[in-house]
């Protein structure tokens, strides 16, 4: 973002989404002047879009000197597949897709299997994408302000050999001083998006102009219903049931996941700023539509603990 | 809740014309403050009431907040704003808080980002981890206990962080019937205090969290309070980078941007001032001087970058610049040193040891620094001043600190990105410590290093020898000082310039003002290890039988000498064998209890992970142990 207003002349103070910017490029910058071996978790998700045009900043003119790591399902919305790849291209990265292949193998899928999906899959499937190529600091696009177990995790967050996380034993983190050092085997997760919020995610990709996926848009989809839960019939992979007939609905989704757990809105909003003012007004939070939250209030935390990112 | 509230409602600007809210909103600035009361005084209900009344809690949210309420809330079934903000689950059910949790909230004007802190003295280090980033900070007061020990701790703690802008939260205004005279007499007692910790100046504002009064709104029970209401003054507050802005330009290299050999840019983000193309720069510490020839980012070059963005410079002139280096303002550089003032936050549970070498980090450099024994520590519930000989957990000293290369800094107050540090054990790689630096110790500077016409490559020559130090280690009775002794008369038989630094004989000249704690135990190997250094310096085969028990303090020893003059002999002797043969009976009087602090019985030994030479003295003889540490000597050369 160009800090100069529209007189030229200096500014007196740096807008919120100038300081968070700023922020954020200080830290891809420590991993890189400290990691040996980083990579970048991409989502395909809008969080995941912000931090790498933020990672594209950072570096330029370079490319981002670490490669993209997709921990796929097989599950995701085939237009997040198409956007993946594009950006990856675009940013001239490298794209590492993980699948596990114990899923793979024993068929995971979200319909038969519940939270094993998630669990296998994800939980699993970065662990073992860390393991294999030896990273040794993932950069995720967490936000604090999603959960509030993530209130109290650190930017620089360690993760033991086995990738847990320990809430107790966190280190203090003063000013802008990240101490980066660790041992043989542990790695650090690290979340330069700590500090934004969702309004400000959506903000910043209005200004910047972020290709985000266009499922974040409205548009007539074919959904049905299920468990009060609106989902989208992606591809004939969707088993249907007695008397269940996709409809052509407006709809849209505020997060992005695998495709069968991620419920849309109905909504007329098509443009980002339409978008911006029905999140502004709705009354909902955010992870609602997804259902893996819909555990007690302490889930993501025990998640967490795990090695779930 | 009561009938007041909610507050707020959604600016109507959102449903009317969006793009024009957007606009409006593109132009908000941030502000990061802290919170800090005790359990009681009603900080987290504070914080939940700010959210809430900000319209950052959604219906999801509010239902299970009241159905939390009802099950663990302390509101006799009225919404526990409290509740919304206790994020761990242990600190749910203790009903406290342990961690610095950041919150979010934003309003026309403002981005805000709170950092919500413990109160209780156990968790000082949270406090000032909270404080480290704040531009302004609320110290909440329950009306009905006015100022308090944990009153005057905090804001002891946020002024020594550099916090300007303080207010004073008079909290739980209902529980004392809204009452004048109460808030002033607290105001006056608050003032009394503030100039005694050179607080320069607070705003005192009287709130009830609970019922909304002064929060958002102008209390209606309070008309004789004439000032802004809490939020207000948090819309209006001044940010700490428009300060920086001011001062000469600064800027710490994070990181050198060489995609191709057409470029080389200096990546970092500024601390200090402004930077225009053609402005003339100097980089710290070498001194170079070039002028900037561009600031590059991504959305093309910029006309000026000012405190607070991360950017990218190229420069005019290819001059040395790397990581951790300070590109400075050519005609007002910031100073250079290693030896400084500072005060220290002890953040670790092992406790500090002067002259333990740790790693320090400032700005974007890390170098290794040792601490001089406290001048002081500080009572932070009275301010008193304590003799002292260590720093613990939480503890607050000002210190002596010397690193082992030169520094740019500024001093703490002035610049908190060049004088704010933290200390990390290169054993655990915790972060152990924070500090500010205050000033340079003059001495350094007026200490020149003298060359002399004779160095260290002719002292060995004429000996026809290459110095070296073999530093033998292992427990007491483990039989260092007998191999040592074995291998000098064998080296002296070859016609080798030796000397044996024994551990015993030095404590009773050099060192015979150190005892045996930890931070005695620090002392003495390092004064070994210079005095090694200066007999390998003149040529000499130093061989040095001590316990030396710490890795941390073998490896200052080993990062004292030239590469590869060190040789690291691991007398490996088990305690139990150590103890049966007990040369000189001190096993028995430590068993005993009338010896304390002994390596192996009530003081602990870190064996060596790397020594070049490990000899077991179960398996070998004295005589044979000392022919293969004559035979690692010699094959180095």
């Amino acid at each position: 973002m160009n800090s100069h207003s529209s007189t030229g002349l200096a500014p007196a103070t740096l807008t919120h989404l100038q300081r968070l910017e700023a922020e954020s490029i200080h830290i891809m910058r420590e991993v890189v002047a400290n990691a040996e071996n980083p990579v970048m978790l991409y989502s395909v998700g809008k969080d995941s879009a912000c931090m790498l045009h933020l990672a594209r900043k950072a570096f330029y003119p370079a490319p981002p000197p670490f490669p993209l790591l997709h921990v796929d399902t097989t599950w995701k919305f085939r237009a997040m597949y198409e956007l993946r790849d594009r950006a990856a291209k675009a940013a001239g990265m490298d794209l590492i897709v993980h699948h596990n292949p114990e899923a793979m193998e024993q068929g995971i899928n979200p319909f038969d299997h519940g939270p094993l999906h998630t669990d296998m899959w994800k939980t699993e499937g970065l662990k073992q994408a860390l393991t294999k190529y030896s990273f040794d600091v993932a950069f995720g696009g967490a936000r604090r302000d999603e959960e509030k177990s993530r209130a109290k995790e650190r930017i620089f967050s360690f993760r033991s050999a086995n990738h847990r996380w320990d809430p107790k034993n966190q280190r203090p983190e003063l000013w802008k001083l990240y101490n980066t050092r660790k041992a043989k085997d542990e790695s650090i997760r690290v979340f330069p998006l700590s500090n934004w919020t969702e309004l400000d995610i959506w903000q910043y990709i209005h200004l910047e102009g972020i290709e985000i996926v266009p499922l974040y848009f409205s548009e007539p989809r074919p959904v049905v219903e299920r468990d009060g839960l609106l989902i989208m019939v992606d591809d004939d992979r969707f088993p249907l049931q007695d008397g269940e007939t996709p409809q052509m609905r407006s709809v849209r989704f505020r997060t992005l996941g695998c495709y069968p757990l991620t419920g849309a809105v109905e909504s007329d909003a098509k443009t980002l700023p339409e978008v911006i003012q029905e999140m502004l007004l709705t009354t909902t939070s955010e992870r609602q539509g997804r259902a893996i939250d819909k555990d007690q209030a302490a889930s993501m935390e025990k998640k967490k603990q795990e090695g779930y990112f | 809740m009561t009938a007041q509230d909610p507050v707020y409602v959604a600016d109507s600007l959102i449903a009317q014309d969006i793009d024009a809210y957007l606009l409006k909103h593109q132009h908000k600035t941030m502000l990061r403050f802290i919170t800090c009361g005790s359990v009681d005084d009603g900080k987290s209900t504070l914080i939940g009431r700010l959210l809430y009344d900000s319209k950052m809690i959604f219906e999801d949210q509010l239902a299970s907040l009241e159905a939390d309420s009802k099950v663990s809330g302390t509101q006799g079934g009225d919404i526990d704003f409290a509740l919304l903000v206790d994020g761990l689950a242990a600190e749910r059910e203790q009903g406290i808080t342990i961690d610095v949790a950041y919150r979010f909230f934003a309003t026309d004007k403002r981005k805000f980002i709170v950092a919500d802190t413990p109160g209780h003295e156990q968790y000082t280090r949270n406090m000032v981890t909270g404080a480290s980033t704040a531009d302004l900070a609320v110290i909440l007061i329950d009306a009905r206990q006015g100022v308090l020990t944990q009153t005057r701790r905090h804001s002891y703690l946020v002024n020594l962080l550099g916090i300007k802008n303080i207010v004073l939260a008079v909290n739980k205004m209902d529980l004392v019937d809204y009452s004048a005279e109460r808030f002033y007499e607290i105001v006056a007692d608050y003032s009394h205090f503030a100039r005694q910790i050179g607080m320069d100046s607070f705003l005192p504002i009287p709130i009830s969290g609970l019922k909304g009064d002064n929060i958002v709104t102008k209390s209606p029970h309070m008309h004789w309070y004439q000032g802004p209401t809490l939020l207000g003054h948090l819309e209006d507050a001044p940010v700490n980078d428009t300060r920086m802005q001011d001062r000469p330009f600064r800027m710490a290299v994070q990181w050198v941007n060489r995609p191709h050999l057409d470029f080389r840019g200096f990546a970092g983000q500024v601390s200090a001032g402004t930077v225009r193309p053609g402005d003339p720069i100097r980089v710290l510490p070498s001194g170079k001087v070039t002028t900037v020839k561009s600031i590059a980012t991504f959305d093309g070059d910029l006309a000026q970058a000012v405190a607070g963005q991360s950017v990218t410079l190229t420069f005019a002139d290819e001059i040395d610049c790397s990581r951790g280096d300070v590109i400075v303002q050519a005609d007002a550089p910031c100073e250079t040193a290693d030896q400084f003032e500072a005060t220290l936050v002890w953040m670790s549970d092992a406790e500090m040891l002067p002259g333990r070498p740790y790693l320090l980090k400032i700005g974007t450099q890390t170098v290794s620094a040792t601490i001089t024994e406290p001048k002081y520590e500080v009572n932070v519930n009275t301010m008193e001043h304590l003799a002292s000989k260590t720093l613990g957990l939480n503890a607050i000293g000002v210190v002596n600190i010397s690193t082992d290369r030169p520094v740019p800094f500024e001093a703490y107050a002035d610049n908190p990105d060049l004088g704010g540090f933290i200390l990390i054990d290169r054993m655990t790689n915790a972060t152990i410590a924070a500090g500010m630096l205050h000033f340079a110790l003059r001495r350094s500077q007026n200490i020149h290093w003298q060359s002399t016409d004779i160095n260290r490559d002719a002292h060995a020559a004429q000996k026809n020898q290459r110095a070296k130090v073999v530093w033998f280690t292992g427990l007491s009775g483990s039989g260092k000082s007998t191999i040592a002794n074995i291998v000098e008369r064998k080296l002296h038989a070859m016609g080798k310039h030796t000397f044996l630094l024994d551990g015993d004989n030095v404590r009773h000249g050099l060192n015979r003002d150190l005892g045996f704690t930890d931070a005695d135990r620090v002392e003495n190997v390092r004064r070994v290890g210079e005095v090694a250094r200066l007999m390998s310096d003149a040529g000499l085969i130093v061989l040095t039988a001590f316990i030396s028990p710490f890795r941390s303090e073998r490896r200052m020893v080993r990062d004292m000498m030239a590469p590869g003059e060190f040789l690291e002999v691991y007398v490996d002797t088990p305690l139990e064998v150590a103890e049966a043969r007990d040369v000189k009976g001190l096993y028995k009087k430590a068993r005993s209890g009338q010896l304390k602090n002994f390596t192996g019985i009530d003081s602990p030994y870190e064996a060596p992970e790397q020594a070049e030479l490990v000899v077991n003295t179960v398996a070998l003889s004295a005589e044979d142990a000392a022919d293969r540490v004559v035979a690692a000597i010699l094959s180095q050369g």
